[in-house]
């Protein structure tokens, strides 16, 4: 593979893989496609994203492409976003995308699953305060819509707002008058996500085999 | 939607005799259809007055009776045994019900007059049931799941055929039964009729047990299309039997696999021609929408029967049929037409399915059937038990390589055990040539017992055993739109991260497809504005505001007065959001316009925020003035709705069945609200109503009467106006916006009527009355608009972080009302 030469060691992915749980193919794979991305760099751009042919007709591209990107996304505590990354981080940020392996242990899976959602929770919390409060909420549904070309701006608002009150009116119950809602808060966006199996459907297939020369 | 069981019931009764007057084969041998003339009897004496003519109506008579009896049976089996129902499932208990009335029949004639036949079965009980299934298909679920469905349905049910056949065979051999007059290809027709997974027994036991989605999609997909495989399966080996063992050479075999291929394949690809040919339909029936619910079922029948009539699988077509045109028949069907398929179809399923399970119990009280071989029925109890689990331990272990989220060994020991057999097996066994096969009442005798062991005893473990084994069960969830969105987010998020790692995967294929569709299926099945309200997300949020104003109404109603309208004003607040998010791109300059107009004075917007929360809480506030508003307002009501003229044409006339409303009524009510508003806008402008503000502000920038902002000046500036904007519709200055506003219409601020109302010399006596902040828009009943949503207005109020929440609210009701709207233009006011 042609990666292996390019890339420092084999060690190194090693180290990865430990890492992020991909094999080695995987890795390899990632890699080969990681520097046709970066046209052979040794690190990506937010720039490099927008090639992507694929990608441009996917309506929340921005959220995806910024979640490469974002710190909190890499370890736990991080702030803020960066200009570039490196392949590790691009497969950190993809390794919140593997399937649960077959043997799992309760915990394990429990802790795929709070990662999956913690991913998710990062995309629409843009400002990393903790809450998804209802503008950011908002921004993401109208970008949802934004596509589908009949659903207007204000419609996507409401929608955005309907669904900020159910999530309301099941986190919080009832509230007087005066009382505020701030936004969603991880804890119940878990709540909210309870029903979906998200560690067994938040996932993609890595594949061992190269398929990068077919996309663009 | 009425309440009671009763009524749907009956109308199923009436459906279901409706839509088949030909149910005649179920009253069986009995009935022989008399010659009308015999009742002319020659020798008349006298005219009679009245005469006894039963043979004259007997087939319909019993076929209406019957189906009477099955209505009233599953009656008394929902409503009285309602804590035995908890335990048996329905269907099982159907057939302990037509046991009783088998016992009755044989009592009273000393013989079963009564048996389900198989034409009666296959023709006019299947279809609509089939249909059901079909055209409720979640369709992205069965899609994505498509590949697993069918390796159990085609695989998985050849397994069956073959291994319970040759298995019983063998057994037959080493003398098990005892002397039959059987053979090896007359055990493989047995084995391939009762292989089949039987989709109305299934539906009726997993709907009572709520498993997880995959799950039952693959358990209800399978028994869906395996009724077909079983049925092309049966005719290939019911083809060999009548050709005799000796002749079948391997030319032979080899053209009944290919003509399994073609019956499958072909039946299935007939059923999508006849989707496409009811999307089209479906999409010119603009003008006659009364009779578009009928084509559903006109259309899907067709499919059954041509399929039937090529001897294609007609149980496939009619599948796929449902299946593919779900989507553009729903989209283009209008939401009553809808509304009526929904209803219609699963009133003729239930009742066939009813139906069905009642003969299945009745059928077995007949001694003629009845053959006992000890060995054969224990054997094939045992061998469909058996490799039902086998079959699908193995096509599942097979499945799961390929799978990347594996089906857990749990769920296929429900998959197993949900094998249940019906109906279709004991049509087949009863289609069977009692020449060709001997032992035709033993076949029979056994697939009842088959159908009732896994009906009845199956059906009541059931649901224990989903509890023992803690299969994952569907979670429920109150979050409609939320979940909604989160995974429409989900599956771009899917699709882009695919991208990004630049492989072609599933979500590659998935939105490939979306895409095509989107492009070319779309446009050609689809009317042009289905096409664009057909946002699935819309449609939902849609739905929770319709079902929300109805809460709301009917909340109001209990109340018992009319305070409840009055925050519907309220729910006006924010006209300018409203008007500007519909046609913000159509008049976008008008709006940076309007919102100059603001600067130079109190910011409309500012003072807007500030009043709302106290006019959504509006309904609390002004509850306590209720009782001299509401006589008022029933006053205005009584003198000035055209309820005289309103004909209830819907009860005659068979096209149309809206009330007529003529225009003038409703441009008469229409300006009348707003005069009324105006009015009520004004008093509050005195310091009167301080929820009637936001309205007048909307009026203000609409008319450009912000400039100055002195209340006593504005007569003369309304006054001024009247030259202008009476005359012509389109006066000089209000030329823009009038136009703009007509078109809106729901926003119902129309500026040419503003002159006419400051002008208190000739103010007609109705206006007097609103002076008194009667600000009840009778126009808003009488548009049948709904009320917008004053649940999710109150509690958003709280959550009011910027400026513009609520307005959205009010945006599906626009586009709601505004259909409406266009349909009466701007007649001229001179009427008043």
């Amino acid at each position: 593979m042609g990666s292996f030469q390019s890339f420092p060691d084999d060690h190194q992915y090693r180290t990865l893989s430990e890492k992020t749980g991909f094999s080695l193919k995987q890795i390899g794979i990632l890699h080969n496609r990681f520097k046709q991305l970066s046209q052979n760099e040794e690190t990506l751009r937010r720039d490099d994203f927008k090639t992507i042919q694929d990608l441009e007709s996917n309506p929340i591209r921005s959220q995806i492409i910024e979640a490469f990107f974002d710190r909190r996304n890499f370890k736990k505590d991080g702030v803020g976003s960066v200009e570039e990354i490196g392949f590790e981080e691009f497969l950190t940020v993809m390794s919140y995308f593997r399937a649960p392996t077959h043997h799992i242990t309760e915990e394990q899976r429990e802790e795929m699953r709070r990662a999956k959602l913690r991913f998710l929770f990062n995309m629409h919390d843009t400002d990393n305060d903790g809450t998804i409060t209802l503008d950011e909420y908002r921004h993401v549904v109208e970008e949802l819509l934004s596509r589908s070309g009949a659903v207007g701006r204000e419609t996507a608002k409401g929608i955005a707002d309907a669904a900020m009150l159910e999530v309301a009116n099941i986190s919080v119950g009832p509230m007087a008058p005066d009382e505020f809602y701030e936004g969603i808060t991880f804890e119940q966006f878990l709540k909210i996500l309870k029903g979906v199996e998200i560690e067994t459907s938040m996932h993609i297939r890595f594949l061992n085999m190269d398929t990068t020369a077919l996309c663009k | 939607m009425p309440s009671s069981p009763y009524l749907c019931l009956l109308r199923a009764v009436f459906l279901v005799c409706f839509v088949n007057p030909l149910i005649q084969g179920l009253s069986g041998n009995s009935v022989v259809v008399q010659d009308t003339r015999h009742r002319l009897e020659p020798n008349l004496t006298g005219l009679p007055i009245v005469t006894f003519e039963w043979h004259h109506v007997q087939t319909p008579y019993l076929v209406i009776v019957w189906v009477f009896v099955a209505a009233l049976a599953k009656l008394s089996v929902i409503e009285v045994t309602h804590h035995v129902s908890s335990v048996i499932p329905e269907s099982g208990l159907l057939i302990i019900v037509g046991f009783i009335l088998g016992g009755i029949v044989w009592g009273a004639d000393k013989a079963q007059t009564y048996k389900l036949l198989p034409t009666t079965f296959f023709f006019y009980l299947l279809p609509q049931i089939i249909l059901d299934a079909s055209y409720f298909m979640p369709n992205k679920l069965f899609f994505s799941n498509l590949g697993a469905i069918l390796i159990y349905a085609i695989f998985g049910t050849c397994w069956n055929a073959a291994t319970v056949g040759l298995s019983l065979w063998g057994c037959y051999e080493a003398g098990a039964m005892g002397n039959l007059d059987i053979g090896l290809l007359q055990f493989l027709l047995f084995g391939s009729l009762i292989a089949a997974v039987d989709p109305v027994a299934v539906i009726a036991v997993f709907e009572e047990v709520h498993v997880n989605e995959v799950l039952f999609i693959l358990v209800f997909g399978e028994s869906l299309l395996n009724d077909g495989v079983t049925v092309v399966l049966y005719n290939v080996f019911d083809a060999f039997v009548a050709l005799g063992g000796p002749r079948i050479d391997a030319a032979e075999i080899i053209k009944g696999i290919v003509s399994f291929v073609v019956v499958a394949f072909g039946g299935s690809f007939l059923g999508v021609v006849f989707a496409i040919l009811l999307s089209l339909l479906t999409k010119c029936t603009k003008h006659i929408q009364i009779i578009e619910a009928g084509f559903v079922f006109v259309v899907g029948y067709l499919a059954y029967l041509t399929a039937e009539m090529l001897s294609l699988s007609a149980i496939l077509s009619i599948t796929f049929c449902g299946v593919c045109c779900q989507k553009y028949v729903n989209a283009n069907m209008d939401e009553k037409s809808v509304t009526t398929v929904r209803h219609a179809m699963k009133v003729l399923a239930n009742g066939s399915e009813t139906m069905i399970f009642l003969f299945l119990g009745i059928t077995a009280i007949d001694k003629e059937i009845w053959v006992w071989n000890t060995g054969f029925i224990l054997l094939t109890l045992l061998f469909i038990f058996i490799y039902r689990i086998i079959g699908v331990f193995l096509f599942t272990w097979m499945l799961n390589k390929f799978r990347l989220v594996p089906i857990e060994v749990i769920d296929q020991v429900v998959m197993s055990y949900g094998g249940l057999r019906g109906a279709v097996a004991y049509g087949l066994a009863a289609m069977l040539d009692k020449d060709k096969i001997p032992e035709k009442n033993l076949m029979i005798s056994t697939t009842l017992i088959v159908v009732y062991f896994t009906v009845i005893l199956q059906g009541i473990t059931m649901k224990p055993l989903v509890q023992w084994l803690k299969v994952k069960r569907a979670a429920h969830s109150d979050l409609k739109l939320v979940e909604k969105l989160n995974n429409r987010a989900f599956d771009h998020i899917l699709a882009a991260v695919e991208d990004i790692c630049g492989r072609i995967g599933d979500n590659w294929w998935t939105r490939g497809w979306n895409r095509f569709e989107e492009k070319y299926i779309s446009r050609i099945l689809m009317k042009p504005k289905a096409r664009k309200n057909k946002d699935y997300l819309f449609s939902i949020f849609h739905k929770l505001n319709l079902e929300d104003a109805i809460n709301y109404v009917s909340e109001g109603e209990r109340q018992g007065s009319l305070a409840f309208i009055r925050s519907e004003e309220a729910a006006n607040i924010d006209f300018k959001k409203q008007f500007g998010s519909e046609f913000a791109d159509t008049m976008p300059d008008i709006m940076a316009d309007m919102s100059n107009y603001e600067l130079g004075n109190i910011s409309v917007t500012s003072i807007v925020k500030d009043t709302i929360p106290s006019v959504s809480l509006d309904i609390h506030v002004q509850d306590g003035k209720n009782a001299v508003e509401d006589t008022n307002a029933h006053h205005l009501l009584q003198q000035h709705l055209y309820r005289s003229r309103k004909n209830h044409r819907h009860k005659y006339s068979r096209s149309h069945f809206g009330i007529n409303q003529s225009e003038y009524e409703v441009q008469e009510i229409f300006q009348r609200t707003m005069r009324s508003r105006l009015e009520s806008f004004k008093s509050a402008k005195m310091g009167v109503n301080p929820a009637k503000k936001i309205t007048k502000h909307h009026k203000k920038e609409l008319n450009h009467q912000m400039s100055n902002g002195h209340p006593e000046d504005k007569g003369h500036l309304y006054g001024d106006e009247v030259d202008s904007a009476v005359g012509s519709e389109t006066g000089a200055v209000n030329n823009t916006y009038m136009r703009d506003t007509y078109t809106t219409g729901a926003g119902i601020e129309n500026p040419a009527f503003m002159p006419e109302v400051d002008s208190f010399t000739h103010s007609p006596p109705w206006l007097m009355e609103t002076e008194m902040d009667m600000s009840v828009a009778p126009s808003q009943r009488a548009q049948r608009r709904l009320p917008l949503t004053p649940n999710r207005l109150r509690r958003l109020a709280p959550m009011r972080i910027s400026n513009c929440s609520t307005d959205s609210f009010l945006m599906a009701d626009v586009s709601l009302s505004l259909e409406e709207h266009e349909e009466h233009p701007q007649g001229d006011h001179d009427e008043m």
